[in-house]
Parts: C-alpha cells; sequence; structure tokens
C-alpha cells in the first residue's frame, strides 16, 4: 500500500525546495510545485520504477484574482494504476507571466486538456503542438472562465431583480 | 475556420499501407457537424489518399453549454441538472456522481438503502448506455433490425426512471444525502420483469452480431489500439478494457456499496471495434447480475440521510415543525453554504471515469467545479486510429469509441 507521506518524502528528497505545501484534504495528496521542475516532478513520478505513476487523470486551470501574484493555478491529478494511488500537483502562475510548460511529451492525453485550459483561463502552454481553442469560437478575444468575466449579458436590462438579485 | 488546417505536406506524409511516392493529391473530407452517423455534433476534417485516410484535423464544441461557469453560481443542489446533460445516455450515473461529490465534502454517510437503490439506477443506466452504443454500431454497418429489438428494452429502462424521479432522459435523480422517494412497488415490479424479459433479448441481440461473419469482417482489427498508448491517451472505461487493462473505477475506488456485489470486468485483448463491442455486450450481463443482487438484498431502512441541512424536510413537518420550516427555507432560497476544502470524486460511467473536482471557497456555489469527461480525453486518439483506414472504417470506430456530443463539450 502505498501511503501519501511516503511518496511525499520521495518527493521532498528528489526536489527539495520546490516541491511545497503537502496537504491530504480528504485522504488525496496535494502539493504544490513550481513552474520551472514541474516537467522534471512528472517525468520523476512517470519513470519511477515502483510508483509507475502512469495515468494523467485531469489537467486544470483555476483562478484566485485575491492572491497577487500567484493568480492563475494549473492542477494536474495524477493516478498510478499499479498502486491505486492518486495525487495532485498545484502550479501557481503570475497573471503577467502566465506561461508553463506542456505535459504532452509525457502524456499524449495532456493535449486537449491544455487547449481547454488555455481557451477558459488564457494560460500558454510552451511546447504544446497546436495551442488553439477548442470548444469555444476562435474570434473570442476573451478569456471566459476568469472570474473578471461575468456570467451573464451586462448590457441586459430585463433581468434585474431587486429582491433575488440574480 | 477552414485557415487552421494544415495539409499534410508530401515529405511529411507517413500513412499506413500506402506508397509515398505514388501519391499525387490528396483530398479533403468534410465529415461535417452535421452528418448521420457521427452520434451528435463534431466535426472531422479528414485528409484522404484515395479511399484511405492520412490525417485527420477535428473540430469539437458545437454543443458547449458553459457548465463549468454556469456551476460557479448555482446553489449546489441546482447543479445535478447540469450534470443530467453531459453524458445523457447514462444521466443517473452522472447525477449520481455529482450527489457522491458533495457527500464527499459535506461528510454525509447515505444509508445502505438509498445506496442500493443508487446501484440498481447505475447499473440500470450502463445498460441503457450500452444498448444505445451497440446498437447503433449495428446500424452504422448497416444492421437496423438489432437495433430495434434492444430499444424496446431502453423505452422499459425510461419507465423505470419515471416512476424513480418523474423524468425520462434528463433525470435529476436523487438528492445530496440519498434519493427523493423511495422505491414504489410499481418501479420493483417493473424492474423485476426487466430482468426477466432482457436476457433473451440481449441473446438474440448477440446472436445477430457475434458470429456474423460480415459484422466480424468490418469490426475485427480495425481501429486496435495498445493498452500503451491507451493508459496515455487517458482512456477509461469500455475503450481501455476493451485494450487489456482491468481498470474499473467500481472496483478500484469503491464507492456506494459496491463492494458488497460479486460482478466480473469483462477485458478484451487488441482494443479493436470487435473487442469494445464484445466487452460491453459483456457489461450488460454483469449489470444485470448486480441489479440481481441488489434488488434480492436490498435492505430496509431509509433512504435518505439525516442531513437537514441539505435535505429538503418532509413538507408535512415543513407545516408543523418550526426547524423543518426554517430548514425548507433556507434550502430552496440557496442559504446554505458548504465548508471549504477540495474533492475529487470519480465514478465508473458509461464511457469510463467521469471525474468531479470540486473546490469550494465556503459559499452557496462551488468555487470551481471541472468534470473530468471521459469522453473529451479519449476522443483525441480518434486520428491516430484512423491512419490508413477507409471512411466506412472510421465511422465504424466513431460509433465504438461511444463518444456523447454532451459530454465531449459540456
Amino acid at each position: 500500500m502505498l501511503s501519501n507521506k511516503e511518496v511525499a518524502e520521495d518527493l521532498i528528497k528528489t526536489f527539495g525546495e520546490d516541491v511545497f505545501n503537502f496537504d491530504e484534504p480528504f485522504g488525496f495528496l496535494t502539493l504544490h510545485a513550481t513552474r520551472q521542475q514541474i516537467i522534471p516532478v512528472l517525468q520523476h513520478l512517470f519513470n519511477h520504477s515502483y510508483y509507475q505513476v502512469k495515468f494523467l487523470t485531469d489537467l486544470t486551470g483555476i483562478h484566485y484574482p485575491d492572491q497577487k501574484g500567484a493568480e492563475f493555478g494549473v492542477i494536474y491529478h495524477l493516478h498510478s494504476l499499479t498502486h491505486n494511488f492518486r495525487l495532485r500537483i498545484k502550479v501557481f502562475l503570475d497573471k503577467n507571466d502566465i506561461h508553463i510548460p506542456t505535459a504532452t511529451g509525457i502524456y499524449l492525453c495532456a493535449n486537449w486538456m491544455e487547449r481547454e485550459t488555455f481557451d477558459f483561463y488564457g494560460i500558454e502552454f510552451d511546447g504544446h503542438p497546436k495551442l488553439t481553442r477548442i470548444l469555444n469560437i476562435e474570434e473570442m478575444d476573451y478569456f471566459p472562465m476568469r472570474k473578471e468575466y461575468p456570467l451573464e449579458d451586462p448590457t441586459r436590462d430585463d433581468k434585474i431583480d431587486a429582491l433575488f438579485g440574480r | 475556420m477552414s485557415d487552421t488546417i494544415e495539409i499534410v505536406p508530401k515529405d511529411k506524409l507517413q500513412p499506413a499501407g500506402v506508397h509515398p511516392e505514388l501519391i499525387s493529391e490528396l483530398t479533403t473530407l468534410n465529415l461535417g457537424p452535421t452528418h448521420p452517423a457521427t452520434h451528435g455534433i463534431f466535426q472531422n476534417i479528414l485528409q484522404m489518399d484515395g479511399e484511405k485516410i492520412v490525417s485527420g484535423e477535428q473540430t469539437i464544441g458545437y454543443i458547449h453549454r458553459a457548465f463549468e461557469k454556469i456551476a460557479e453560481r448555482r446553489p449546489y443542489y441546482q447543479i445535478t441538472t447540469l450534470t443530467d446533460r453531459m453524458n445523457y445516455c447514462s444521466s443517473p450515473i452522472n447525477n449520481f456522481g455529482w450527489h457522491m461529490t458533495m457527500e464527499k465534502l459535506l461528510q454525509i454517510e447515505v444509508p445502505k438503502r438509498a445506496q442500493y437503490i443508487r446501484v440498481i439506477m447505475m447499473e440500470l443506466a450502463r445498460i441503457s448506455d450500452h444498448i444505445v452504443c451497440n446498437g447503433i454500431l449495428g446500424v452504422d454497418s448497416g444492421a437496423f433490425t438489432g437495433f430495434l429489438y434492444v430499444m424496446q428494452k431502453r423505452e422499459e429502462i425510461y419507465e423505470m426512471y419515471e416512476q424513480v424521479c418523474g423524468a425520462r432522459l434528463t433525470t435529476n435523480m436523487g438528492r445530496i444525502g440519498g434519493m427523493e422517494r423511495d422505491l414504489t412497488t410499481e418501479a420493483i415490479r417493473k424492474i423485476r420483469e426487466f430482468l426477466k424479459t432482457f436476457p433473451p433479448v440481449l441473446k438474440e441481440f448477440e446472436k445477430l452480431f457475434n458470429r456474423n461473419r460480415i459484422f466480424m469482417d468490418r469490426t475485427i482489427n480495425v481501429g486496435g489500439i495498445t493498452a500503451e498508448s491507451a493508459l496515455n491517451y487517458g482512456f477509461t472505461g469500455p475503450n481501455l478494457r476493451a485494450a487489456g487493462v482491468d481498470y474499473d473505477v467500481r472496483v478500484m475506488n469503491p464507492y456506494s456499496s459496491y463492494e458488497d456485489f460479486d460482478f466480473e470486468i469483462p477485458i478484451g485483448q487488441s482494443g479493436d471495434t470487435y473487442d469494445r463491442f464484445m466487452v460491453r455486450n459483456e457489461e450488460m450481463w454483469q449489470s444485470l447480475r448486480i441489479i440481481e443482487q441488489a434488488l434480492d438484498n436490498l435492505p430496509e431502512g431509509p433512504y435518505y440521510a439525516d442531513a437537514p441541512e441539505y435535505y429538503l424536510p418532509a413538507k408535512k413537518d415543513v407545516y408543523t415543525s418550526m426547524e423543518a420550516l426554517i430548514y425548507h427555507f433556507k434550502i430552496v432560497m440557496g442559504e446554505i453554504d458548504a465548508p471549504i476544502g477540495e474533492v475529487y470524486h470519480a465514478v465508473e460511467g458509461g464511457n469510463g471515469e467521469l471525474g468531479f473536482y470540486l473546490v469550494s471557497d465556503g459559499g452557496r456555489a462551488p468555487y470551481r467545479l471541472h468534470f473530468r469527461r471521459p469522453s473529451f480525453i479519449y476522443y483525441q486518439a480518434y486520428p491516430e486510429m484512423c491512419k490508413g483506414l477507409t471512411i466506412s472504417d472510421a465511422i465504424m470506430i466513431m460509433s465504438s469509441l461511444n463518444v456523447i456530443a454532451g459530454e465531449l463539450d459540456a
């Protein structure tokens, strides 16, 4: 049984200061990594002879406008099928420097997941074979999932409701 | 959109089974968004050398409805209706997956009876999804009769959904903490009848296809994928199991009492269309086993958890008790906050691992909700699976992958 502690210690031993903020919400190992070392971390877990973390479950983005200097996050969910071990790695990026290397070299499924994250948040993945919008139209010039973009059309005035405010 | 297509230059061609030096010109074929053979709206622009496909370019997003953005505004119980519309062939699985994610966040323990009822409905949904996939695979190869036989059974499954939740397709089934009503005697009678009448129909369907020479010729060695490639492409569900990897979320991370049931996971060998068809057929037999076990061992007890903050109290209590009145008001007006936290929960959908990643900041709506949609992830492998094959093979591969447009785009 692979434990969270074991994997966490192995990552700290290999990457030192570049992996930090370990936590276990609901028993799920979560850690932060730096942009420079995220691909080596993923590679280390992929090539590890014992852990065999060879499945990228999910890759998505998140936006915290209040965290100055670390507004945008890219979140990787990884899974080792041989040990039934899951972990989550987060990388936070400054909104003025919103680049991160692509994971398509390791996991082919990251291709469309990174395109979707780019489509929604504007996070650029360096080295991606074809980073274009995937779900929205090509001509769109804003990134809809960012918190500053409203859900509804702000120019409409027929849905203003003083009591329920929606 | 046509300026984004890159015509593969001649010196970069690597088509399987075609002599590069004999290629004079490539045709571009638009297997366009509205096409009778594609299940849903997605576009494939194929470059063909005569009849063989050289490369493909995919455009999706025709049915993108911005669920993740909408979910950031809606109270937690209103998000169930969004999850219905993702994989609309098996909506109960999506609904219960979302309810289980919320129950994990809120740390609510769902009683056994509700868990067993959920298992029954999820397995019925899985049968319904596989009926559509396999039936339509037959239709796409020109055999309409099999589809007609099993579609009648799908109508009966819809009637069972109607007994439980009132709706046929977009079911909005269950509540956070359990089910909205107990299984009525009519529902149980219908399920028992289904358990008796479906096996002969499924056997007849199998007799039409399994050893049919034409069907086997059209599906064996068509669109194969190796296990390693499938894992790297993020395949899950029947497509991955057809390639030989026995990964099933129900067994690896059991939820909702699946560990109480005895069932097998069918696995294929080469990951081609025939294996996917056979795996889905066999999964339907296993689902029938699970439903029978669940129905025979249905425990007595409440069908919802004791979580008055999240589960609407009974209407008669609302009229007489003060606490019930207050809870009813708070829930309906959306004044209930969820605790801060982040949770990832996955269920075995009809197509594989359907995951829900929820980040809550303590408000009444999620801060971030992301759906890990299996169709979206494995559809990336489609052009590679089609290389060197003909259009008819490409159609068969797409049908056997069971790409559901609602889940693709969300």
